[in-house]
């Protein structure tokens, strides 16, 4: 055992929610852990303070082992030292925002409590109002006086449940970059559960994306959206163009792969730990794919070029999504995205014929896995 | 007017509260909270005393309290005399008929603490007498005295099983209801008005308080 302060998690189990998750997360890191609803991330983040408890597994954290089936080791909330700030706050509503902060203050000398709370509101910029009860302050207030809590206890953790799903849109980008701001400051691994993976991108160093319960991928926010582990997690982290195809050539000297898809070759990026012949799921960010332009015909038109059909042309301020129906066997889509200028100059509207190409260097290949109901998320 | 029956009732009244209250305090957590089986069969069991015929609950509790059961005998043993028609066995049945009284309000109060709040004062490390002491009692406090105000003024008007239990002997077991009854009876109406009259203020103004408290709380628990 090591006392770097890292959190470390191993949890199994098969009821009453199903885990089987692993992840670690450094001092000062912020980890989200993210997945659709009902994939556990609430459940993990309560196994880690103490309130729920797993079935098997290990949770340490700074060289402390908090929870050990092995050797029946499970240490009260109490003896934790977690920081939690619970989904809609729980704060204690007979209390004020002092008195809210001062409860999570027991470890420290009892004269120096009051200052300290006063310091943890000035944090979290709720000075002035030290003296409203929860019921007298709005959503984002309510949010931050659970913050300066969570942070009163000194905590070896802090965890944060979904804390922006209560508030409105205009607070939620105030609280994000306080987060950002306060985290500077905070030198204990967080744990932040999120079901929206743009607030996770923005807030985290890495993401745990989870799937009944599982941890499918564990990376930095950019990796798992370009490079996702395979089909399952491309689809929970949304991305639009994810396909089949059969791998046809590998080529170790010229670092070429190519695979077959809609009756089409297309060149991809060299992975050769994918056989000949091999069934492979393959994604494209739409960054990836070049609008042929009919001014400008240019040379990038050779790599992957497909053709089809515009089916949706889709306007949303400066940027145009287009869905285009690609020729070949299998009705499949393409999703693009072009500046909405180019798209009303090259004339597409639903219905136009249309092609693209589809740069190899950002086609990314994944393991084949039954893409039935398990991917329907 | 009689004062004696008054001063007897208000005695078992305070008795029945402060015995009452700790056991019916655990009972009404156990029910907020508790997910065991048989909790609905518990519920249910601790609520049969407020659809249950007064005279139906006191002809149990006389024939559990008399000299042919188990427990009438073990009470006989150490009490020295016989749990029937004594002021214990009027004080045990009063505990038992005022359960739901005193448990339910509490239980609702308990129930209506926002779900995550006691996790929440876990996670600050609050030990659990601590928890309840600073964070459960003043939220559920409308609840209890509720439960208090409740139990006090149903005992002071209890009637049926009271008569059952206890009978009619003066100073030990003739509650100011029973002489409002023996009153009647005895076609005193002046000093059963009279009595009347001072047990319907009395629950008056016990219900105003408890109401009064309850709005005063309603704004301060917040969400």
């Amino acid at each position: 055992m090591d006392a770097d302060g890292r959190l470390r998690i191993r949890l199994s189990q098969r009821s009453p929610i199903p885990l089987d998750a692993a992840f670690d997360c450094a001092p000062g890191e912020v980890l989200a852990l993210t997945g659709p609803s009902g994939s556990g991330k609430t459940t993990i983040l309560r196994c880690i303070a103490g309130l729920d408890h797993p079935r098997d597994g290990t949770i340490e954290c700074a060289g402390e082992t908090w929870f050990d089936s092995g050797t029946r080791t499970d240490l009260s909330p109490q003896r934790r030292s977690v920081g939690l700030v619970f989904q809609q706050y729980a704060l204690f509503p007979h209390l004020d925002a002092v008195q809210n902060v001062i409860a999570a203050l027991g470890h420290r000398p009892r004269p120096t409590r009051i200052e300290r709370a006063r310091e943890l509101l000035a944090s979290v910029h709720l000075s002035g109002l030290e003296h409203r009860r929860p019921a007298e302050l709005s959503g984002g207030q309510q949010q931050r006086v659970a913050m300066a809590r969570a942070l009163a206890r000194d905590p070896r953790v802090l965890l944060l449940d979904e804390p922006f799903a209560a508030v409105d849109r205009v607070t939620r980008q105030k609280l994000y970059r306080e987060l950002a701001e306060l985290r500077r400051q905070l030198a204990m691994p967080i744990v932040l559960v999120t079901h929206d993976l743009d607030e996770a991108a923005m807030l985290a160093d890495r993401m745990c994306i989870l799937h009944r319960g599982h941890t499918l991928q564990v990376g930095v926010p950019h990796e798992i959206r370009t490079r996702p582990a395979d089909a399952l997690v491309a689809r929970l982290v949304d991305l639009r163009n994810v396909f089949e195809g059969v791998v046809r050539t590998q080529d170790a000297s010229a670092r070429r792969t190519s695979i077959e898809w809609q009756g089409l070759a297309l060149e991809v990026a060299h992975a050769p730990q994918f056989a000949v012949g091999a069934r492979v799921a393959w994604t494209i960010p739409a960054s990836g794919i070049v609008l042929h332009r009919r001014d400008r015909p240019s040379r990038g038109e050779r790599e992957n070029p497909v053709t089809g059909t515009v089916v949706e042309c889709l306007a949303l301020g400066d940027d145009t999504t287009v869905a285009l129906a690609i020729d070949g066997p299998a009705a499949l889509q393409l999703t693009l995205r072009v500046p909405t200028h180019v798209a009303r100059r090259n004339g597409l509207a639903t219905g136009v014929r249309a092609g693209a190409s589809l740069l190899a260097e950002a086609i990314h290949l994944m393991p084949w896995r039954e893409m039935g109901r398990d991917a329907q998320v | 007017m009689e004062w004696q029956a008054l001063a007897l009732s208000l005695k078992l009244a305070a008795w029945t509260v402060a015995l009452l209250l700790p056991a019916a305090l655990a009972l009404a957590r156990v029910l907020a909270w508790g997910r065991f089986a048989g909790r609905h069969f518990l519920e249910a069991a601790l609520a049969l005393p407020l659809v249950l015929p007064p005279t139906v609950l006191g002809y149990y509790l006389l024939s559990a309290f008399g000299a042919n059961s188990a427990l009438g005998r073990a009470f006989a043993d150490v009490l020295g005399h016989p749990l029937a028609f004594s002021f214990a066995g009027l004080l045990a049945a009063s505990l038992i008929f005022n359960l739901p009284f005193a448990i339910q309000p509490m239980q609702r109060a308990f129930e209506a603490i926002p779900a995550d709040v006691r996790p929440a004062a876990a996670c600050c490390g609050l030990s659990p007498w601590r928890i309840f002491t600073e964070i459960e009692l003043p939220l559920a406090w409308p609840g209890v005295l509720s439960a208090i105000v409740l139990t006090f003024a149903h005992t002071l008007g209890e009637f049926g099983v009271v008569l059952m239990v206890g009978g009619n002997i003066p100073g030990e077991t003739r509650t100011i209801a029973i002489a409002i009854y023996d009153r009647v009876q005895a076609f005193d109406t002046r000093s059963a008005g009279l009595m009347a009259a001072v047990l319907l203020v009395l629950s008056l103004a016990a219900i105003v308080v408890a109401y009064s408290t309850n709005r005063r709380a309603e704004p301060a628990r917040g969400r």
